[in-house]
């Protein structure tokens, strides 16, 4: 199992960030990935390379700022949990955490690389905390 | 007088698969010749035993802990410094043709600019600096990239799918379903990653590095100043170099090599005389990389096996020989070759049945630290006398020797002077010890190594981890024990070599300036 957790604090209230992070069909203007198409709770995420991955959508919870899905319909991965937690530390600045679980594991390395670019991304928008 | 320098490297190539260091199997005729015109370096040592770390400090002349490559899958920053950058930024021509991997190739995400090139069509990128100057990537202006297999977006990959598509498939798939290093054997002894690969020569990735190498080269004028990286793939796994030259080393008639152990006893007593790391890997229950296939257990290996791979290897080195002689036929034919500075070398070593392993990982010994290193100076430049070099220097020293040639002052970043010229300059020029680090990091499998080359003495110290509590090493003297064999670490008639070698270490091993870097791939 492969287990990857990437982290960056945002100079933005957890509620301003959720309000966009929180939002499934909004990944590809934050995380690198070409496209993104939401039906449901299923999600389409098509990569730079074009692959395109097909998602489980397993939460949105406006209350915990959480959200986790899962890749699905993939002869190569075997198991996966993506979890995305905006968690404050104060009325202006929370930590955004995105942490995967996969089989096989070596892609939870490049989940993780992506997600590293995907915080950074986040830290342009909203600012370094 | 133009300056040119051709820096050609290999990949996990052993020191003594030369004939000009002591081979006896494969016929290297053309580096053999250069180490007679030039420097033969008699104990050259990578700053790292894989490829990422290792070729970032060529490209920087920085340790590890300074570049922060800690291991395959890292990236170097593209802001890193380059001796390529510096060569370009002073007018010089500056192309990379073959394996650059400073950043990962497995890049789902597109996230390296190493990974984009072929697919933009562009021969390299140029970023802008904070004062509006554009710079090419690394400082290479020319880059056309490949490694060891057919696969995935680099440009021999492309040009193989869209020249020759029937060839997708002959080489051997070096990844397995799981993305992980293939365990799968092949070949007439089912040794893991031997392929016997119906491939042209002409096709091969070896060739299409000359190839290119050439074409970039003959586009260059009579007055350019030049740095060109040819920078072959192999001799690294896969092994599996094309059928049609199999006939130059028949691996039933091969000699096993003098570090393979025969008897499995004597094999599990000098392995159980090193770091736990060693004996978990040979038996299967300690896999703390992705330097090896996770699902092969070294203790499996056989003599045949070992024989195959090593023919493989020595066949695999000939080609190489014979496309860098084609490299230097056109140098003489163009009336260059005296005004080239030529410089040879690899980023690590292979075991190929030392101890009764292969491939490599946390193993700090002459199979995967002793490299080849020759060094032709320009014969128009300085006088040459040639030379053997026997005391240890680093790939570290590689960036200022560069500058050196290009008359450039050493530069600030770079963390050891030039290669010298002989013993005698050695010592002046600083070449006291050389540094080795490993780390990695595998889902909570944590190995850290320390090496120190010193001498004729190796000194390795284990950091706390996984299977280590700080207080293991390996001692050996290189002198009386050539092979390794008789670790000293715990031999008190030795405590004060191993502790000032310790201290040495210590003292000048560069302080990691910055909290390390993600892990963005298995490699």
């Amino acid at each position: 199992m492969g287990s990857v957790r990437r982290h960056a604090v945002l100079a933005a209230s957890a509620e301003k960030v959720w309000a966009f992070i929180g939002r499934p069909e909004l990944l590809h203007e934050w995380f690198p990935t070409s496209s993104t198409r939401v039906e449901g709770d299923k999600r389409w995420v098509t990569l730079p390379s074009g692959i395109v991955f097909e998602e489980q959508i397993l939460l949105v919870d406006n209350d915990l700022h959480r959200f986790q899905y899962s890749i699905i319909g993939n002869p190569l991965v075997t198991h996966h949990v993506g979890t995305v937690d905006v968690i404050a530390l104060d009325d202006d600045r929370c930590i955004v955490v995105y942490g995967t679980d996969i089989e096989p594991e070596v892609l939870g390395l490049a989940i993780g690389a992506a997600a590293g670019e995907g915080l950074r991304n986040l830290q342009e928008r909203f600012g370094k905390g | 007088m133009p300056r040119r320098i051709l820096f050609v490297t290999t990949d996990q190539q052993r020191y003594d698969g030369l004939g000009c260091n002591g081979g006896l199997v494969a016929r290297t005729p053309v580096i053999d010749s250069i180490a007679r015109e030039g420097i033969r370096y008699t104990r050259a040592i990578p700053s790292n035993v894989v490829c990422m770390p290792s070729r970032s400090t060529m490209l920087t002349g920085q340790h590890v802990a300074t570049h922060g490559v800690w291991m395959n899958g890292v990236p170097l920053p593209v802001d890193a410094p380059s001796i390529a950058m510096d060569l370009w930024r002073n007018g010089w021509r500056t192309a990379l043709i073959g394996k650059a991997h400073f950043e990962p190739f497995l890049d789902p995400f597109a996230l390296f600019t190493e990974n984009s090139l072929a697919t933009l069509g562009e021969e390299t990128l140029y970023r802008e600096t904070a004062d509006g100057r554009r710079e090419p990537h690394r400082g290479f202006e020319h880059m056309e990239l490949a490694t060891h297999n057919g696969m995935g977006p680099l440009h021999y990959a492309k040009w193989l799918r869209e020249n020759h598509p029937e060839a997708i498939g002959m080489l051997y798939p070096i990844l397995n379903a799981q993305l992980q290093v293939n365990e799968a054997g092949g070949g007439d002894t089912g040794a893991p990653q031997v392929k016997h690969n119906p491939m042209p020569r002409e096709w091969y990735h070896t060739d299409w590095v000359a190839d290119r190498a050439a074409a970039w080269l003959d586009s260059q004028s009579d007055s350019d100043d030049w740095f060109c990286w040819v920078s072959f793939p192999d001799p690294h796994h896969a092994w599996d170099p094309p059928i049609s030259e199999l006939h130059r080393v028949d691996w039933r008639q091969l000699d096993l090599p003098a570090g393979w152990v025969d008897d499995p006893i004597e094999r599990e007593r000098i392995l159980a005389g090193k770091p736990a790391q060693w004996l978990g890997w040979y038996h299967g229950t300690f896999v703390s990389n992705y330097e090896a296939p996770a699902k092969w257990v070294p203790e499996t290996l056989t003599a045949d096996q070992v024989r195959e791979v090593n023919a493989m290897v020595h066949i695999q080195n000939e080609l190489i020989d014979e496309a860098l002689g084609r490299i230097i036929a056109l140098l003489r034919a163009k009336g260059w070759y005296d005004d080239v500075d030529v410089v040879f070398t690899t980023d690590h070593g292979e075991f190929q049945g030392d101890f009764g392993l292969l491939f490599k990982g946390p193993y700090h010994v002459d199979s995967l630290m002793r490299l080849p290193l020759v060094w032709r100076p320009a014969p128009s430049r300085t006088i040459v006398t040639p030379a053997t070099v026997d005391t240890p220097v680093g790939l570290v020293s590689l960036a200022a020797t560069f500058a050196d040639i290009a008359g450039l002052p050493r530069p600030d970043y770079t963390e050891a002077a030039r290669l010298p010229v002989d013993d005698a300059e050695a010592a002046g020029l600083g070449h006291e010890r050389v540094l080795t680090e490993w780390d990695s990091v595998l889902f909570g499998k944590i190995v850290s190594l320390r090496t120190i080359t010193r001498g004729t003495w190796v000194c390795t110290a284990t950091l706390p981890g996984s299977v280590h509590d700080g207080n293991d090493g390996e001692l050996y003297d290189l002198r009386n024990d050539p092979l390794q064999h008789v670790n000293l670490w715990h031999d008190s008639a030795h405590r004060a070599v191993r502790d000032d070698l310790l201290d040495d270490m210590w003292k000048n091993l560069p302080t990691t300036s910055s909290s390390r870097r993600e892990c963005d791939a298995p490699v």
